[in-house]
């Protein structure tokens, strides 16, 4: 479980986070949605401890991201930023394998050798394994960040807009195999999505940000309604139903 | 490493392993001395030429290319930037500004004492200059470099004026321009604590290939990023002020030699590091010998022939097309 009571948040004079309190329970995925500078990204990062902790407290599984050891946290949680470079001229299979960096600090068991390979073949990148990520295209790049997130093998996964980048076919595959580690190995995700409809698609819960706070909280069924919507992104859009999943048309 | 980029790195360590094996014995061979290896163990002046005055020089040569090598790499690796080098980015100037002011201050300081306090001197100015680089736009990859010569440059002219108002002008060449001839021994194993410093790098080379990575991804996988940076920036600085304050400072070889190696092998330092240690070694051995070869019997100093050998290998790697393997 993941438990942010009271967080906030400023930059200088600006305001980033304002007063946030949000429990995400273990298991499923949760996407967290709203329009750019709402906030996303910074409540992930001070999630994952990348930023410090200002105001309020933040804990995951019951340890707090602040107090506790960056090794130990290491093997709870693993986050992938939205702007990651990766300017080392390293393999696809080099750079899976530093996903288990916190459990052997670099040394790799046969353990360690099964997972890189599973999380390889999860995220399609098995002929590709041998290929410097830098001769990779900004799609494939993508899923190499994701599968060493994944290789790291923790229970909670934290991604920043991984979609950035990947055409439609890879986007719904990467959809379909969090939905798949979500349901079958009990991971708790957590999304910051901007396609809306990939994550009526796919979470189970969706939370709504705008400047700073949140403003809605629900299923996908609950969230995605046109008063709601309107409310979030500040423009009225049509929603429709398919198959019980939610579809928002927003492009016209 | 997959099979075949194992068998690749394996063949290039051969390859790398004979060069430095030849040039080692072909260096303990060239010099003005007379020293003919028939008579060797029959003529105890040949013997004593060579271990008083060969053998050091070779090591001093070795172990002086490895470090400044991987000095470089790590330089590389802490700033993320590939265009940048103690020699180049203040490291190598902090040093000098160090020893200058104990040999005016403590004149009859001990090499090691002197040895410190350029180290420090170098962990101050390359602190600075890292902090400095760290807040410049990543998107403009050229302002780090550019900023590194302008700091180095700087810190450079303050050296040149108080050496010139106290009438050391002369000291400065011998720590600015690199020069084996005066290596004897005891007068270079300071240089194997750099070797040592090599080794440690090796000791930490995953924790390095995560930090160029970034600071993010290094946390994120439970590096602790502050401390690593600390233990870069020590390796940095000792290894270049020991260059300094023994040999003088050999420019281009921590630009080139990384470089080079990144291109053939990729960055992953646990594979990647021997090979930069190994042909730093050979690169600066190799322009020594040649050094040594080309006005024979008189010299050119190791730091000019670097400065010609180095900037021309640099400018390849500039203007040859990037290679996709």
């Amino acid at each position: 479980m993941i438990r942010i009571e009271n967080v906030s948040l400023r930059h200088g004079q600006t305001q980033i986070l304002h007063d946030i309190s949000l429990t995400i329970p273990k298991g499923g995925i949760t996407a967290l949605v709203g329009p750019n500078g709402a906030g996303k990204s910074s409540l992930l990062s001070l999630i994952a401890r990348l930023q410090p902790l200002q105001a309020g407290r933040i804990s995951v599984d019951g340890f707090p991201v602040d107090t506790t050891p960056n090794r130990d946290l290491a093997r709870i949680l693993a986050i992938l930023r939205q702007d990651s470079i990766v300017t080392s001229r390293l393999r696809v299979r080099e750079l899976v394998g530093f996903g288990r960096f916190p459990h052997g600090r670099g040394r790799l068991t046969p353990d360690d050798y099964a997972i890189i390979d599973q999380s390889l073949q999860q995220f399609d990148l098995t002929d590709l394994s041998d290929r410097f990520i830098e001769t990779l295209s900004g799609g494939q790049r993508q899923r190499a960040l994701v599968a060493m997130a994944f290789a790291q093998g923790t229970d909670y996964l934290l991604l920043d807009e991984p979609l950035n980048n990947l055409d439609m076919y890879f986007a719904r595959e990467l959809m379909r195999s969090l939905r798949r580690i979500a349901d079958e190995n009990g991971k708790t995700i957590v999304i910051v999505l901007h396609d809306i409809n990939q994550a009526g698609a796919h979470a189970d819960r969706i939370v709504a940000m705008k400047a700073g706070r949140i403003v809605a909280d629900g299923t996908p069924s609950d969230l995605l309604t046109p008063n709601t919507l309107q409310a979030i992104f500040g423009f009225e859009m049509r929603v429709e139903t398919f198959d019980d999943t939610p579809v928002v048309l927003h492009f016209r | 490493m997959s099979i075949a980029a194992a068998k690749q790195s394996s063949k290039t360590g051969w390859i790398a392993g004979l060069m430095l094996a030849i040039l080692f014995v072909f260096s303990l061979c060239v010099g003005v001395g007379d020293m003919p290896i028939s008579r060797l163990f029959s003529d105890g002046r040949a013997l004593e030429l060579l271990l008083v005055s060969r053998l050091p020089r070779t090591l001093a040569a070795i172990l002086a290319g490895a470090g400044l090598a991987i000095a470089g790499l790590i330089m590389q690796t802490l700033a993320r930037n590939r265009y940048v080098e103690p020699s180049t980015a203040g490291t190598a100037q902090s040093a000098e500004l160090g020893i200058l002011l104990v040999t005016l201050l403590l004149p009859s300081a001990s090499l090691l004492f002197k040895s410190l306090a350029a180290s420090a001197a170098a962990l101050l100015g390359t602190s600075l200059f890292l902090m400095t680089a760290h807040r410049l736009p990543p998107t403009q990859p050229f302002l780090v470099p550019l900023f590194g010569l302008v700091y180095g440059g700087v810190i450079g002219a303050a050296v040149t004026f108080v050496a010139w108002r106290a009438d050391l002008l002369q000291y400065l060449s011998v720590w600015t321009n690199g020069d084996f001839s005066g290596v004897l021994r005891g007068r270079y194993e300071l240089l194997w604590l750099g070797a040592l410093m090599v080794v440690v790098a090796w000791i930490v080379a995953d924790r390095l290939t995560i930090m160029a990575l970034g600071r993010d991804a290094s946390i994120g996988l439970g590096l602790d990023y502050a401390r690593m940076l600390q233990l870069g920036l020590i390796i940095v600085s000792v290894i270049s002020a020991l260059s300094v304050v023994v040999v003088g400072m050999i420019p281009f070889v921590g630009l080139v030699v990384p470089n080079i190696v990144s291109r053939l092998m990729g960055d992953n330092m646990r594979g990647t590091l021997p090979f930069v240690a190994a042909s730093g070694a050979i690169l600066v051995l190799g322009c020594d010998i040649l050094g040594r070869l080309l006005r024979y019997p008189y010299e050119i100093p190791v730091g000019t022939m670097m400065g010609c050998v180095g900037g021309l290998i640099f400018l390849w790697l500039l203007f040859r097309r990037p290679s996709h393997v």
